[in-house]
Parts: structure tokens; sequence; C-alpha cells
């Protein structure tokens, strides 16, 4: 079964002042997209389309949120922080391959329909990001079953079972 | 002016969407994947298409690509800056941008402006 869920408690993590923080970001990346397109033109304009000027903000805040969780345990939670922002990074390196797929598709329809080019481009952006996420979680289950004899990691009893091992993110 | 303060609201709006998304989605992992989310693409290819033409958004496109080739490595950087490196969040997003610079701009050029 794939473990994918909703948290809405994760909401409550943030302060009210995070939402309108994305949303300037948001705008202002947009805005500076468009700004290098008109300056320099549509090729070189295009690369900021996968510019990670978002991504900076929403770890820094995955870091705050995981630090002030454990902060309320009574724990430093630094490295707790540090690992949440790790995973957030490697399930964006998996996105970055459904962002490469979202574009190839995009600049293939495109010029077909403008409709189409969108739809594609979104469902080529989903199908792929999922399927590396499903194929990565596929892999790391079977490297867990080859060292399961093992000893098990000292943060084994941690709620989120992601955060557990002591290696990098995407093994 | 109308044009920037709505490419501002459109933007906004959709990367808020996308990173609520994350917020509420577990595992981290996964939620991560609307970290790389086309947000900011999807509110600037609308705007291109509208204005310029589906050529003009094509090549943005084809540009994006070499973007989100480095927008992979950005991420394997991030990792490797927050889990062996022990750096902060913010330093480690901030410096790894200077990463992601020379591998979208590196690649552009190989690809010959990717005209």
């Amino acid at each position: 079964m794939i473990p994918i869920r909703f948290s809405r408690s994760s909401l409550s993590d943030g302060r009210w002042y995070e939402y309108p923080i994305r949303f300037v970001l948001g705008g202002v990346a947009t805005v500076f997209t468009g700004v290098v397109s008109s300056r320099y033109g549509a090729s070189i304009g295009g690369l900021f389309l996968a510019l990670p000027a978002i991504f900076c903000a929403s770890a820094t805040l995955i870091e705050k949120h995981e630090i002030r969780r454990k902060r309320k345990a009574g724990l430093a939670g630094e490295r707790r922080g540090r690992e949440a922002a790790a995973l957030d990074a490697a399930g964006a390196a998996l996105g970055a391959i459904g962002m490469l797929a979202f574009a190839g598709a995009f600049w293939l329809l495109v010029e077909i329909s403008v409709a189409a080019a969108f739809i594609g481009a979104s469902l080529a952006w989903l199908v792929v990001s999922i399927g590396a996420w499903l194929v990565r979680r596929k892999l790391r289950l079977v490297r867990r079953l080859k060292t399961q004899a093992a000893p098990r990691s000292r943060g084994a009893a941690t709620e989120d079972p992601e955060l557990r091992p002591r290696t990098m993110p995407w093994r | 002016m109308t044009e920037y303060v709505v490419r501002f609201l459109v933007g906004g709006a959709v990367v808020s969407a996308f990173a609520m998304l994350g917020d509420v989605l577990r595992p981290k992992s996964f939620a991560g994947l609307f970290g790389a989310a086309p947000s900011v693409a999807l509110a600037t290819l609308g705007i291109a298409v509208y204005q310029h033409g589906a050529t003009y958004a094509g090549s943005q496109g084809l540009s994006m690509m070499a973007g989100a080739i480095a927008l992979g490595i950005y991420s394997v950087v991030v990792c490797h800056l927050l889990v062996r490196a022990q750096l902060r969040a913010l330093p480690a997003t901030l410096l790894s941008l200077v990463v992601w610079l020379i591998v979208a701009c590196g690649i552009w050029i190989l690809a010959g402006g990717l005209t």
C-alpha cells in the first residue's frame, strides 16, 4: 500500500505570516521571470522558469517547523530540522525529473494546441514525479530488506519513519 | 505595469496553492515533489501564450528543460550540504543557487542557446 496521506495538523505548525511570504515570493519570482524574458528574450527567460526561489523558503520553513516541534518536546531539534529539509530536497530532486517532463511535453505540444500543452505537460509532471517517487521508494524497501539482519539505527523510535535512517535521504 | 501586477498576483496564487498542497501531504519526501512543482512556469507560460503566442512560450519551455536538469542537481547539492556539511536550510539553499545558475547556463550554452 502507498502511504501517501493528508496531514491537516501540518497547517497548524505554520505561522500566519508564512502564507503571505510565500505569496510574495511566488509573485516576485514570476515577475522576475517576466522581466528577464522581456529584457533578454524567451530562451534565457525560460531557464528561470525552473529557478528554485520558492524552494529556499519552503525548505527553511520545514526546518523551522521541525525545530519548533522538537523544542516543544524539550529537544534541541536542529538535526531533525536539517533532516526534514534534506528529505524535502530529495523529493525536489525527483520533482525536477517531473519538471523536465513538464517542459518537454509543453514544448512538444504548444504549437499543436495550447490547451493540450498545458494539460499534457501537467499530467506529464504528475505521472513522472509520482513514478520517480514510487521507484525510489521501492528501491529503498529492497535495500532495507537486504539489510534487515543489521542492527536498527538509534532513531528508530521517531514518529516519522522517513526520518529514522542517518544516511543520505535518496539512498 | 498592469502586466507585472497580473504576473505578481497569478504567480503568488499558483505558488501558494502548490506550497499548501506540499504542506499537507505526507510523507515528507512525497511532499518535496511539490517543492519542484512547475508553479512559476504555469503562471508565466500562461501569460506568455496570451501575450506573445505559442512559439514564444514553446521557446521558454525548451529552455526550461535546462533549468529543470539544473534543479535536480541543485536539490542533490542541497541534500549534501544539509546532511554532510550540516549547514542550516537557508544558507544551504542559497549557496546552492550558484550551482543552479552555473549548471543551467552551462547546459544552455552547450545546447547552443536552445534556439
